[in-house]
């Protein structure tokens, strides 16, 4: 295929997206901008919200620029504390993100290699590992992490809990969910287990080993794309309703969900936009991230969705 | 012959199920046990901290308190049988009494999400699954992506700033006035008590609603493609009769058995609901609780909430055994 024709094809692949798909379009350029921004919040944002020296408590609560009373240099205001809210919620968006991807790293290091044994070998073994995961989901993995970070913060306190914050969350939340995973990894390896290809592999005498990790994994990524991206948004959904219930990001290093909750302690009294405005981005971000997963789902393969 | 057989087969499986049950059930009360334990101080519950040292020494051995640990959960498991799991140290009062009275409010929340999800999500799924490729349907279903993205907290949020604040129709915090029909007391026979339910039951319905339009429809779909849906469209069964009368029948035994397995999921949106309204249930209790390091209290929440949970999977296994002639009893383990 020549250059010409092959740019002829990507142009109209991405001309089919726009048309059949302008909702996930939409959602691919939403997420692109909120993740961009977040990762470069050290460099784009006007202040450091964790530095608690450069607070002025004359600058809490003051209104976004379009409301009257502002201050020209908080373009949405201040939070409770003083703290430029632009900037909360770049830093914000960027510790939400975090844990959502490192849970789910720890869920796909977990599931993955559980599903693609079950499936591969099947037998005695398949079964546990299958009760476990039926087991570990009709647990409820909110309710889980709840009571996780609940008894944590029993335990040892409010204090370390902060101080822990982050690898907490991404432990609980990732130790919670590693069974979409699994079933997905384990349906998708039973699939390609039986074709052609994986018994030429063995009469050519590919070790096991060789035959899951180089052929079968390769051909199940598809599947398992799609539940990484229904499962993060589902993580960042888990830290911020964490958060919102005091368990997760303390309010030194807010994420969206604590800056959520530290703004609706003060709604009444007419602060709106501390809470407001951190949850139109989290639920721009949820949103995007959804459609994005549904629409993978339907463009690869649809029998293999893991609910 | 067969009849005693099959009977005989139900009430194994029924005994078998039964002693799953009451395994779980220890495993959480061991749980339980074990935090108690490890994180509290059972001695701090009943006298306080104003006792010297010494003193404290001789009731512990007095309480028995001080024995191996097999016999000290043997008798908190026996205390567990009698109700009794201990005092909270902030209401100073018999834990399980403090979980108890706060069960009403939070069974009226669920009650009355449930009765939105139940009304709204089964024409909505029987509509989406006959009609999939209709504007409405496709709406419906565009809708309910919105609705699963958006934490149940923030609805609740906006909810608030929408009907509370900006509107003032509604109110935003607590329950209202009660009554106390015997030992239950009730939000839903005062006019207060139900303007105070609107909000947090529509909250809660919200996350649900969703997931149920979608598992509605998918069931809806399975059932007509099979050949009887369109045997009673051949001799001429009305439409609505045929979505209704036969295949959401059919339909709905998948879904007793799917939407039994959300109580946890129920549980913990309970719980975000009840702190976004400040709804006196059994989830504020908890996060209160917590908050508050009252290790009694938040233990007992466990148990209940386990038993709670054991029980409804347990009614929901027999129910769906018992509605589907399908399901044989040599196979259900």
């Amino acid at each position: 295929m020549n250059e010409a024709a092959s740019r002829t094809i990507r142009e109209g692949w991405l001309r089919a997206v726009i048309v059949e798909r302008p909702g996930a379009a939409v959602a691919a350029i939403l997420f692109g901008l909120i993740a961009i921004a977040a990762m470069l919040a050290p460099l784009i944002a006007p202040t450091n919200p964790f530095d608690l020296a450069g607070l002025d408590v004359l600058d809490a609560e003051l209104p976004p620029r379009w409301v009257q009373g502002s201050d020209p240099s908080f373009l949405l205001g201040t939070d409770a504390q003083g703290r430029d809210l632009l900037s909360a919620i770049l830093y914000g968006t960027r510790i939400s993100l975090l844990v959502g991807v490192l849970a789910v790293v720890i869920q796909a290091t977990i599931g993955v290699p559980l599903g693609l044994l079950a499936g591969y070998v099947g037998g005695r073994l398949d079964n546990v590992v299958s009760r476990a995961a039926d087991i570990q989901l009709s647990l409820s993995t909110l309710m889980m992490a709840i009571i996780a970070l609940a008894l944590f913060r029993a335990a040892l306190g409010g204090e370390s809990l902060s101080r822990y914050a982050v690898p907490l969350l991404v432990v609980v939340i990732g130790l919670a969910e590693w069974p979409y995973f699994a079933r997905t990894a384990r349906a998708a390896t039973q699939v390609e287990a039986a074709k052609d290809y994986v018994r030429a592999a063995r009469a050519l005498g590919a070790s096991d080993l060789g035959i899951v990790g180089r052929h079968i994994l390769p051909n199940i990524l598809s599947p398992l794309i799609v539940v990484a991206t229904t499962q993060i948004a589902g993580a960042i959904m888990a830290e911020a309703a964490l958060s919102f219930l005091g368990l997760g990001m303390p309010v030194t290093k807010p994420s969206l969900g604590t800056l959520i909750r530290s703004g609706y302690d003060l709604m009444f009294a007419g602060t709106w936009w501390i809470t407001v405005i951190p949850g139109l981005v989290l639920i721009g971000l949820l949103v995007s991230v959804n459609v994005l997963g549904d629409a993978l789902r339907d463009a690869l393969d649809p029998r293999l969705s893991p609910r | 012959m067969t009849f005693i057989k099959e009977f005989a087969a139900g009430l194994a499986f029924l005994a078998r199920r039964l002693a799953q049950a009451l395994l779980v059930m220890l495993v959480v009360l061991i749980i339980a046990f074990a935090v108690r334990t490890n994180l509290g101080d059972p001695l701090r519950e009943i006298v306080g901290e104003a006792v010297p040292e010494a003193q404290r020494e001789q009731l512990r051995h007095e309480l028995g308190l001080d024995a191996p640990w097999p016999v000290q959960l043997a008798r908190y498991i026996g205390g567990a049988l009698h109700g009794d799991l201990g005092t909270s140290t902030i209401y100073k009062k018999p834990t399980l009494e403090v979980v108890l009275a706060k069960f009403p409010a939070s069974f009226e929340l669920v009650l009355g999400a449930s009765l939105i999800v139940l009304l709204l999500s089964l024409p909505a799924g029987v509509y989406c699954a006959v009609r999939p490729r209709a504007l409405g349907a496709r709406l419906i279903l565009g809708l309910s992506v919105l609705g699963i993205s958006i934490p149940v907290f923030l609805t609740g949020i906006f909810l608030i700033t929408i009907f509370s604040v900006w509107l003032g129709w509604l109110p935003a915090f607590g329950r209202g006035e009660t009554v106390h029909l015997g030992g239950w007391e009730t939000g839903l026979l005062t006019l207060s008590g139900l303007r105070h339910l609107i909000l947090p039951a529509l909250t809660l319905s919200s996350i649900m609603l969703p997931l149920f339009i979608r598992l509605v429809r998918g069931a809806m779909l399975d059932e007509l493609g099979h050949d009887y849906v369109r045997t009673a469209r051949a001799k001429g069964a009305a439409p609505l009769r045929v979505w209704f009368g036969h295949a959401l029948r059919n339909a709905l035994l998948p879904l007793v058995a799917v939407g039994g397995l959300q109580v946890g999921t129920l549980i913990a949106y309970t719980l975000l609901t009840e702190t976004v309204f400040q709804w006196p249930g059994m989830g504020f209790l908890f996060v209160e609780a917590v908050t508050r390091a009252d290790i009694p209290l938040i233990t007992t929440y466990l148990v209940f909430v386990g038993l709670l949970f054991v029980v409804t999977n347990t009614i929901v296994d027999i129910l769906s055994l018992m509605l589907d002639p399908r399901i044989s009893l040599e196979g259900a383990r």
